[in-house]
């Protein structure tokens, strides 16, 4: 028991220190955040996509529509599960679970905070492209085992796209790996030089090199290191299906795509596994451009004073939105028939104050100060996401293709050969 | 039982006979190709067996090695694809011509 | 940074384990009728020979495996199964006339290898060389680019090379 809690004062992560039950809590919480993530994602999207097409989105389940997560996940396992006549039964059934598996798996090198993640393999961010690449067998596998032929073009094209953004992902990756080791500094001179810094492929390591380098990599070598930032977020939306490169998928051109055949449980396993990927490519892209779990200005604003009032935003933030749920609240019809959903509503504002106060606490606020500003920025990706989905028009998928080999694989190659030139000289 | 580096040899000649085995075989050419690549994973598990007691040369050979499995798989399946295209079969037995 | 040595955990354990699946699905990879089977139990062999390459502290091939093998090469096997029509030439005889043969071959192969196994023994070094695990893939690194250059240089021509023979390859007209 000692030993167990002696791991807390020790600075490295857990899969390092060898401390196996921690392993296991750690991913036991990640499970369930990511879940809760997944859910909070399905209704932030149907409301903001509403909002943006001057609609209300879902009102009626909860106040608000809250319990209408809830309210699709309890139809979707109560639904009949449907094989179709000559599917190929074992395919079928393990493809789902294949994607399920693979998206959830790149979340043990995400880290955090600096001590935060699972493990920090030598190899971190080749393993999340490489399980990332894995999901894509599990959609061919989908699309094979229906045995019908939408969803075997859908599945074909699906996992083409995939293919193919991946070569424009990695260039955008190695070249944010390359600035890790190149002491160019900041925006050309800004920032201390770096020295015999070694290149890494870990990704706590490489927010250590941000750090060090008092740069956040989106800023390095000014237009390289948003460039290849940009290429890596258009090629991330097209990694993880979603609009508007969502040809496969769209229900007007090919019902449904690859999970056609899908019902039930097994359907809801496939959304679950594209939000927990959007995730997942989100970290890296927080991780590798946008200095991970750092805190704006570090060290420009930094300093003990400056320190302590950015340790008051986690707080704030629940207090703001405890404040819109309790204004929200009041300005309910005053009917009896929203009696209950007002008093639902007030409960969830009052709840989250009550987590905005415990993170005025002193220990908490210390210690959540990393996974809040990672936490941060991943939520403005996923915004970013439902933006996209409600702005852009679909690319049909000659153009999708075009765009992913003509465009971004030679700019991905170029923006790599400049960085390093820039670099080095 | 201490693992030792002879238990990977082992694996790795088993892996190697059972891809033989496919090679040899098999009708269908695909399956052909898989086991050429079983064979390939074979003699990389025994390089990076071995790199362990004598340096970091057998791991960079078999990056290598890999590489090459991909460019002969991607060359492979696109001599199929033209085979395919002109006698509509996959069995190794009945590509006997050497002109249509 | 301190320089960490992955130590093993249950080491008899995941090894016999892994080979376990390496063996029995390059079985299946032989013996299934159904090529998309084959594939998958491709895929099973290959995520578990990366699981041995972990263990022989070789975290970058590992990588590199996973992202190459699983996610390029059998990506395309599928690809190519899928867009070549074998619904009817699954039912017919998977096995060609000299399989007999074959399998005098393999064995002869095993005796040989049982035979090198056996005897060649006392060449082995009795000490593992402990590189630390946290610098593999920078150490991989170096010695690609300085001690194996050419080979390097060599290996990307030779990618061109097969990029464009597979795409003549496959084109309906040239």
């Amino acid at each position: 028991m000692q030993e167990f809690l002696n791991y807390l004062n020790s600075n490295l992560t857990p899969g390092q220190a060898g401390a196996y039950l921690w392993v296991v809590i750690y991913i036991l919480i990640i499970f369930a955040a990511v879940s809760l993530a997944v859910i909070a994602m399905n209704w932030l999207e149907r409301k903001i996509l509403a909002h943006m097409q001057v609609r209300l989105g879902p009102m009626r389940v909860g106040p608000h529509g809250l319990l209408q997560p809830f309210a699709d996940a309890l139809k979707l396992l109560l639904k009949e599960d449907i094989i179709p006549a000559n599917a190929d039964k074992l395919v079928f059934w393990m493809a789902p679970l294949v994607v399920v598996i693979t998206a959830f798996t790149t979340y043990i090198v995400i880290p955090f905070g600096p001590t935060h993640a699972v493990t920090d393999m030598n190899i971190g961010i080749l393993f999340m492209l490489g399980v990332a690449s894995l999901g894509t067998l599990g959609i061919i596998m989908a699309g094979w085992a229906s045995n019908s032929h939408y969803p075997l073009l859908g599945s074909l094209r699906s996992s083409a796209q995939m293919v193919s953004y991946e070569v424009a992902m990695g260039m955008a990756v190695v070249s944010a790996v390359l600035m890790t080791s190149l002491s160019g500094a900041g925006v050309y001179g800004i920032g201390p030089g770096g020295g015999d810094a070694i290149g890494t492929l870990s990704m706590i390591e490489i927010v250590r090199a941000q750090m060090n380098q008092h740069v956040w990599f989106i800023f390095k070598f000014f237009p390289l290191g948003l460039a290849a930032f940009g290429i890596f977020a258009i090629a991330m939306v097209a990694e993880t299906n979603r609009a508007p490169f969502d040809l496969p998928e769209a229900e007007s051109e090919l019902t449904a795509g690859f999970h056609t055949e899908y019902s039930g449980f097994r359907w809801s396993l496939f959304f679950l596994a594209e939000y927990a990927a959007m995730i997942a490519v989100s970290s890296i892209a927080v991780t590798l451009w946008l200095g991970g779990w750092m805190r704006p200005f570090p060290h420009w604003l930094g300093g003990n004073a400056w320190d302590t009032a950015f340790s008051l935003f986690p707080a704030l933030t629940f207090f703001f939105l405890a404040g819109l749920t309790l204004r929200t609240t009041v300005r309910m019809p005053k009917t009896s028939y929203f009696k209950i959903q007002k008093t639902g509503l007030g409960v969830f504002g009052l709840l989250l104050g009550g987590i905005g106060l415990v993170l005025l606490v002193p220990p908490v606020r210390d210690r959540i100060q990393d996974i809040y500003w990672f936490a941060i920025k991943v939520a403005g990706f996923m915004y970013l996401y439902i933006w996209y989905r409600g702005t852009f028009p679909r690319y049909r998928f000659d153009q999708l293709m075009k765009l992913g080999w003509k465009f971004m694989i030679p700019t991905g190659i170029g923006v790599l050969i400049a960085t390093a030139l820039v670099g080095v000289l | 039982m201490e693992i030792t580096t002879l238990h990977y040899l082992v694996v790795a000649a088993a892996l190697f006979i059972i891809g033989t085995i496919g090679v040899l075989t098999r009708r269908n050419v695909v399956i052909i190709l898989m086991s050429i690549e079983l064979i390939l994973n074979a003699v990389n598990l025994n390089l990076v067996a071995f790199s362990r007691l004598y340096g970091l040369h057998g791991q960079v050979f078999s990056i290598f090695v890999i590489t090459d499995a991909a460019a002969e798989a991607a060359v492979g399946l696109g001599i199929l694809i033209a085979f395919f295209r002109n006698k509509e079969t996959v069995n190794a037995d009945e590509i006997d011509l050497l002109k249509f | 940074m301190p320089l960490q040595e992955l130590t093993p955990v249950a080491t008899p354990y995941f090894f016999y384990g892994l080979s376990a699946v390496a063996v029995l699905s390059a079985i299946g990879v032989i013996m299934r009728r159904n090529p998309v089977h084959s594939a998958i139990s491709l895929i099973f062999t290959l995520l578990s020979l990366a699981g041995l390459y972990l263990m022989l502290y070789a975290p970058f091939v590992a990588g590199v495996q996973i992202i190459l093998y699983v996610g390029g090469i059998v990506v395309l096997f599928l690809f190519v199964i899928m867009l070549i029509n074998i619904e009817r030439m699954q039912r017919e005889y998977q096995f060609n006339k000299q399989w007999l043969v074959g399998l005098l071959a393999a064995a002869v192969l095993g005796v040989l290898f049982v035979a090198v196994y056996v005897k060649g023994q006392s060449i082995f070094p009795q000490h593992a060389v402990r590189f630390p695990e946290q610098l593999n893939t920078q150490q991989v690194g170096k010695m690609l680019y300085v001690d194996y250059l050419l080979p390097f240089e060599i290996a990307s021509l030779l990618l061109l090379v097969a990029i464009v023979g597979a795409v003549v390859m496959a084109k309906k007209r040239i």
